[in-house]
């Protein structure tokens, strides 16, 4: 058997003289000595040499070593990613759209103008708020402006106060934008059932915090049931709710953060709305607040009169700008025909089969994997390695042997709260038999545990590359490319 | 449409696996009283043929791409060679999520590695990370990894620095006890060296200015670098538009310690704004505080070459409210655009195409200065935009030239009130002689 060809880097295929012509030649007069008192560069030294066709079979060849949802399950748990209709990149990638300059005179695009406050308005239906910015360019982004729009509400009534509350289950997202926003940050426990346990949080809920941060359902795939008096205490000291709206696919339809007393949301239109990740972006984090909150948005804000949109940057409230020019736009257009594809019911099974599908998972894995908390589980479920940890099998052999499977293995690195997480979240759109698939694969993962441990721990053993010296990465980095001397 | 893949016979078996008679029994858990009681109040659902026609229909309401345009300011209008589009429309490199697993992800990971070479190349610094969200936040972040560096609270920013990307910092660092003062800029358009000489002290842990500048001048990094480094300071320069690395001196080269900035220049679509790509680069010595993703290379088991994401104690997932940054999701699907884009043009293209921005803009810029009453605002030396003072208030210009079809350029007097009769004119290679000719007719009328 021929050994799969190793890919070069492009900088290995350069050779001098190698190009494509792309440019046609210049058809003004050329001025030789332009720029003549500034330093220019001769060249830029390593930069590749290459023809097309190298070009070509270069990236078509580096995206056969990528797995993709194109492919399969994804079952990455909270990070999830469903089908992407491909409707949806083509209709954003139209030229009146995507061809249009954001320094464009507002006359000149009303169409675009016309689908940001549509969004705003489906967004703001959807999650029960009264006010949308789709400006944040990432969840994280959309963290960090809706505690800035909290600490500026509260600084506005006299105290910024101290600290937010953060559950120990939540995204490393959470205690990180909070410090930007000026925040010390104090962990609340969970409760045996993987919930905010109300009594501790009742005890930190001073009038030093500025708000609680909380994600619902939480990493655990379990439903914060007692949201409405966590509000109430927070409320009742005179602090805000923020919510982590990452899991929102488990709600659309069924309940509305707006409606559970949740004072400020972002949602991530990769996860909920079908926007595609990318390999790791871009994503969109649209902020959505009660109405008390809107004068603090980001600028610019959208306004609609008769028909006419436009602009609107006098906001002595506002926060400012957190980002250049308005969001991630050819993001939210596919968000817009996500939700025009949908319509009300189809928006509310994204909920429900999402929720299906992970309880389908979950009740056909208990017993096989540990489950730590049994809660009942909304859209997806965390197992552990407990069980397997026996036969001296972590998670991690875990999800490398799913990989031989052809599947892509769930969340591994949080929530912190279980040990060897096995986060599961399969989404609405999955058909039975690629759930079987997944839950064949798991179970036969299990029996060989027992009977071949071996097997698990030097998976995966199929892949281009096998397990990868991370530790040799981080401590000897190798970032770039370099010319051999 | 739905893209729902289940049979009724697949959701009825999988309710009886399950235990229940119907997916409303799964939302046990959520108490009555906050359940939502009506169906949302949207439009839809609509089949395929009819979203597109919608989505058509709303395209039609936008009428700028029946304009030429010489607008600029931060985004850029650049050739995009079909391949960018080809080969980053794959599903492997569109539908994967961030590269947690690296054993099959390694095209992603290979590519952002080749990613970071190529920033390394153009700002002449040692590291560079796998992407930001865009120019302003990383203005932003560069401010906060300096104040990280040097454990200093003061920033000079440059008045010449994008006015969204100074508010963008303003916005950051608002709540972190950090102070801005701004930088105002002399007759040729560059920072005012003795007024930034002046506000130098031992408390300025950065200075920050744009190179080519808002005014789209080319700055004098060296002279800048060296104010800063007199007194210990990080000098950040901040490139919006990427393609003129392609021809000016590396930022890196001349001094800069961070080069940072918008890299939607390079093959990606101007999307009324995004998504774009921000970057960053920094000097060896400062990439535990670099803020970020980033991609290594190691080795596998059998000892072949891979690639991993790593330096990951710097960030939120492992770090949580210490990390350098909160960013998680970045842009890497425009950075995979942005690689393939340079990879395409090549060392002499990339030169080529920075070339011919840079002509056919000093041929612009001859041409309209030649008319009467018209002036170069700014004497310093420039690359693919420019500001011109019309004998009229801008507003009259720019509509004279709408009449004729054509965006002129950005009106200035909005970020500058001082500049009420000035516009930044952008020329890029997409401009034809015979366009820019028909520009200076247009003014030429506009005038008269």
């Amino acid at each position: 058997m021929i050994k799969e060809i190793r890919e070069p880097l492009i900088f290995e295929l350069s050779a001098p003289g190698k190009r494509s012509d792309l440019l046609p030649s210049l058809d003004v007069p050329e001025t030789k000595d332009l720029l003549r008192d500034v330093p220019l560069r001769r060249t830029i030294d390593g930069f590749p040499e290459v023809s097309e066709p190298e070009v070509t079979r270069h990236f078509t060849r580096l995206s056969q070593k990528n797995y993709c949802v194109d492919l399969g399950l994804y079952p990455l748990g909270s990070c999830t990613m469903k089908y992407n209709p491909k409707i949806n990149d083509r209709l954003s990638g139209l030229p009146p759209l995507a061809a249009s300059h954001p320094n464009a005179p507002e006359e000149l695009v009303q169409g675009n103008l016309e689908i940001l406050k549509r969004v705003e308005g489906f967004l703001c239906d959807i999650v029960g708020m009264d006010a949308f910015t789709l400006q944040p360019a990432a969840g994280a982004h959309g963290e960090l402006t809706g505690m800035m729009i909290i600490r500026a509400a509260l600084e506005d009534r006299g105290n910024p106060r101290k600290y937010v509350l953060i559950p120990d289950s939540a995204h490393g997202t959470n205690p990180s934008s909070a410090h930007i926003c000026g925040y010390m940050v104090k962990e609340i426990k969970s409760n045996e059932d993987g919930m905010i346990d109300v009594a501790g949080l009742e005890k930190e809920m001073t009038e030093d915090v500025a708000a609680l941060m909380v994600t619902n359902p939480n990493t655990l795939g379990v439903f914060e049931s007692d949201i409405r008096r966590i509000a109430g205490i927070v409320h009742a000291k005179g602090g805000l709710i923020y919510m982590d709206g990452a899991n929102m696919n488990a709600l659309t339809g069924i309940v509305r953060p707006g409606d559970m007393g949740v004072d400020v949301i972002h949602i991530n239109l990769h996860k909920t709305f079908s926007t595609p990740h990318g390999g790791g972006g871009p994503g969109s984090g649209p902020v959505g607040v009660k109405k008390e909150l809107a004068a603090y948005l980001p600028v610019p804000v959208i306004e609609e009169k008769g028909g006419r949109y436009s602009f609107a940057f006098d906001r002595p409230k506002t926060i400012g700008r957190v980002r250049s020019f308005y969001g991630n736009f050819s993001v939210i257009v596919r968000a817009l025909c996500y939700i025009l594809s949908l319509g009300p019911k189809g928006i509310r099974e994204i909920a429900e089969y999402a929720v299906l599908n992970a309880n389908y998972i979950r009740k056909s894995l208990e017993g096989v994997y540990h489950l730590k908390y049994t809660a009942s589980s909304m859209h997806e479920c965390v197992f552990s390695d407990k069980f397997q940890k026996e036969f001296g099998i972590t998670n991690l052999d875990i999800a490398k042997r799913l990989i031989d499977h052809g599947l892509h293995p769930p969340t591994m690195s949080f929530p912190l709260i279980v040990h060897g997480a096995l986060m599961i979240e399969p989404t609405e759109t999955e058909s039975k038999r690629d759930l079987d698939l997944f839950i064949a694969a798991m179970k036969s993962i299990a029996r060989e545990a027992k009977e071949n441990p071996e097997i698990l721990k030097s998976a995966p053993h199929v892949t281009y590359v096998r397990r990868l010296d991370e530790v040799a990465a981080a401590k000897n980095p190798v970032l770039r490319w370099e010319k051999k001397p | 449409m739905s893209y729902l893949s289940l049979s009724d016979k697949d959701k009825k078996e999988m309710l009886a696996a399950v235990g229940i008679r119907s997916t409303e029994e799964l939302f046990g858990c959520i108490p009555k009283d906050v359940r939502l009681k009506k169906d949302l109040d949207l439009p839809g659902p609509l089949a395929e043929m009819e979203l597109v026609r919608t989505v058509e229909e709303v395209g039609r309401r936008n009428s700028y791409s029946r304009y030429l345009s010489f607008l600029g300011g931060g985004a850029y209008e650049h050739f995009v060679p079909t391949v960018v589009d080809y080969l980053s429309s794959r599903g492997e490199f569109v539908t994967p999520y961030t590269p947690y697993q690296p054993e099959v992800s390694q095209g992603t990971l290979q590519v952002i590695f080749e990613f970071q070479t190529l920033i390394c190349q153009l700002t002449g610094l040692d590291i560079a990370n796998d992407s930001l969200y865009e120019g302003a936040t990383g203005a932003a972040e560069a401010v906060l990894m300096a104040h990280r560096v040097t454990g200093r609270s003061k920033v000079l920013v440059a008045r010449t620095l994008h006015p969204q990307y100074r508010e963008v910092i303003r916005t950051y660092i608002k709540n972190l006890g950090l102070e801005v003062l701004e930088i105002p800029s002399g007759r040729d358009g560059r920072v005012d060296a003795a007024a930034l000489s002046k506000r130098m002290d031992d408390q300025v842990c950065g200075v920050v200015y744009q190179s080519p500048n808002f005014f789209g001048i080319v700055e004098d990094i060296q002279a800048l670098s060296e104010i800063a480094h007199a007194r210990k300071a990080m000098s950040v320069a901040v490139v919006a538009e990427a393609l003129s690395m392609g021809l000016l001196e590396a930022p890196g080269v001349l001094g800069a310690d961070i080069v940072t900035g918008e890299g939607q220049s390079f093959g990606i679509p101007l999307s009324f704004g995004g998504p774009y790509l921000g970057f960053m680069a920094c000097r060896k010595e400062y990439v535990r505080q670099l803020p970020g993703r980033i991609t290594g290379q190691t080795t596998d088991v059998d000892g072949l070459r891979g690639f991993v994401l790593t330096l990951a104690t710097r960030e939120q997932h492992i770090r949580r409210e210490r990390a350098t940054s909160n960013i998680c999701t970045n842009q890497a699907l425009c950075a995979l655009r942005a690689t393939i884009f340079l990879e395409s043009l090549g060392k002499d293209g990339l030169r080529e195409m920075a070339w011919q921005n840079a002509q056919k803009a000093a041929y612009a810029l001859d041409a309209l200065t030649a008319l009467p009453g018209v002036r170069r605002k700014f004497s310093g030396p420039v690359f693919n935009e420019f500001v011109l003072e019309f004998p009229k208030p801008w507003v009259k210009v720019d509509a004279a030239l709408r009449e004729k079809g054509i965006l002129g350029g950005l009106g200035l007097e909005g970020a500058y009130g001082e500049l009420k009769d000035c516009a930044l004119v952008t020329v890029t290679e997409l401009k034809r002689k015979d366009d820019i000719d028909r520009l200076g007719r247009a003014v030429k009328e506009a005038l008269s």
